[in-house]
């Protein structure tokens, strides 16, 4: 992949981040999070399967067991390292730039809102941009009316290695906001890391396909859960068919 | 210009008498303004408490930057934080730091300005819980206490070292008093919890933020942990500590406490 060729050579991203900074937080703390979720998964059920489902299966509605921290964090750095680019930054356009206004505002709004997020995460955490699809948290609760407009972008944060697929959103960006991710290149002046990360890092492309991407599976389920809607209604008028011959006055079926 | 409806500041002799130290009531103080309405509110402020060595005396083993950087502007952040909480809310008046901490923590559902008074409140003591020439091991009865409580000096050491590579995220590792069980413990909390808030009593505690260590250390905290223990803990800092929890905390037979 494009981002592991340019993580090779460690100083594609300078000046906004450091060679060493790339050493260090993909070199050794990105490795040993896989290398340790290797080891914790090795044998057991979790082995083979895919890195999302381990990690939704893992969070456990929130009783995490122990390979949650190491799967989670695995897939964010993934996720981290592909939303930046060198020579990134400027302004999203097209699909995403036109749902950035409508969920948001104004680009400077959400760019406000995301910064904050950011800044305000206490402790170590993330900060992302998400598409949230309508789906309520209930599991036969449906949505009447369905619409394009209740799907919506959203900026949310969250703790240590907690990511929005547990929340069932699709993650579009994210920022590490753990120290390790700049303190050496900017000691404990977060927000001016944001700010770089934001003008100078960020690949909207990536992005932008990964909005498509979580629009097209959005639109995926909605068919599916109709069909099976569709499929259910129709056993149940069957069931509902035989009953009233069964129960009918024979004398008046004839 | 205020008048206090409850008084958790009852003078201490008789606090201590009377019941043993508890969670003081979060009160609320009610505006009289005497007619002439004068603009003079009455601002409680904390200041930066300066670390008992100068910056570079923990040299080699935590760097002047370190210090600089985490004291001068990040403990120096949460203090301006925590004073602009109080400029602007006067139920927050009349508290020392210890009860400020434990009534915004409000039993799990901290209030706005916890994050600032116990980060506050946790950067001071973890100053004072290193010394340069530190390290080595304790003496007297916080030795008899851990080898107690522990086993050994050995088990303790252990034990710390254990808690904090194991600590996922941000928070920090203590050595701890408890004061319903009547012993010592090592605990790891996350994030800027601290022992007060569950009444017991901390002794030591290392800072395990990425902050404290990531420019001396970078991602190496096992070295970081046993540096901590064999060059800087101040097992000083620990006695005087212990002699007066031991006023608090009943630990055996009634003696002359010599900590």
């Amino acid at each position: 992949m494009l981002i592991k060729f340019l993580l090779s050579r460690q100083n594609a991203l300078e000046p906004h981040m450091s060679k060493d900074t790339l050493e260090y937080h993909w070199g050794k703390h990105h490795r040993a999070y896989v290398e340790n979720l290797n080891k914790q998964i090795v044998g057991t059920e979790l082995d083979g399967m895919s890195l999302e489902d381990v990690i939704i299966v893992s969070y456990n509605k929130g009783n995490m067991l122990p390979p949650f921290n190491n799967a989670a964090q695995a897939w964010n750095h993934e996720f981290f390292w592909e939303s930046m680019k060198p020579g990134g930054g400027g302004k999203p356009s097209g699909e995403l730039l036109e749902l950035i206004e409508r969920d948001f505002g104004s680009f400077d709004r959400f760019l406000e809102e995301f910064k904050s997020a950011a800044a305000t995460q206490f402790g170590s955490g993330w900060a992302w941009l998400a598409y949230k699809a309508n789906r309520l948290n209930v599991d036969n609760a449906v949505n009447p009316f369905p619409s394009e407009k209740d799907k919506k972008l959203v900026v949310v944060k969250s703790p240590n290695a907690v990511n929005p697929l547990v929340w069932d959103y699709s993650p579009l960006l994210t920022i590490d906001v753990w120290e390790h991710a700049y303190f050496l290149d900017f000691e404990n002046r977060r927000p001016n890391y944001i700010s770089v990360f934001m003008d100078k890092l960020v690949s909207w492309e990536v992005v932008s396909k990964r909005l498509e991407i979580a629009k097209a599976r959005a639109t995926k389920r909605e068919m599916e859960e109709e069909r099976r809607k569709k499929e259910e209604e129709e056993e149940n008028s069957e069931d509902e068919a035989v009953e009233v011959y069964v129960d009918g006055d024979e004398s008046e079926s004839e | 210009m205020g008048s206090v409806t409850c008084n958790p500041l009852a003078p201490p002799s008789t606090r201590l008498l009377l019941n043993p130290l508890k969670i003081p009531k979060f009160c609320h103080s009610r505006r009289q303004l005497h007619g002439s309405q004068r603009a003079s509110k009455i601002i409680a402020y904390y200041g930066l408490k300066t670390p008992p060595y100068k910056l570079d005396a923990l040299e080699p083993y935590m760097s002047k930057r370190t210090l600089e950087v985490h004291w001068g502007e990040l403990h120096r952040g949460y203090v301006e934080g925590l004073n602009k909480h109080l400029a602007k809310d006067d139920v927050l008046y009349g508290y020392t730091l210890d009860e400020l901490v434990k009534v915004s923590y409000n039993s799990g559902n901290p209030l706005p300005v916890f994050n600032n008074a116990v980060q506050v409140w946790n950067h001071d003591f973890f100053w004072e819980s290193m010394q340069p020439g530190g390290g080595d091991i304790p003496k007297y009865g916080v030795l008899e206490q851990i080898e107690k409580d522990f086993g050994s000096f050995t088990n303790f050491k252990e034990k710390f070292i254990e808690a904090a590579l194991t600590l996922f995220g941000s928070g920090y590792v203590w050595l701890v008093l408890k004061r319903e069980e009547r012993r010592l413990a090592v605990v790891k909390t996350s994030n800027a919890i601290n022992p007060l808030v569950w009444n017991d009593i901390p002794i030591i505690s290392l800072d395990m933020w990425e902050h404290a260590y990531y420019l001396d250390y970078k991602n190496d905290k096992g070295t970081y942990t046993n540096v901590f223990m064999n060059h800087l803990v101040s097992w000083n800092a620990a006695m005087s500590r212990m002699a007066r929890a031991e006023a608090f905390v009943n630990l055996g037979e009634p003696k002359i406490p010599i900590a």
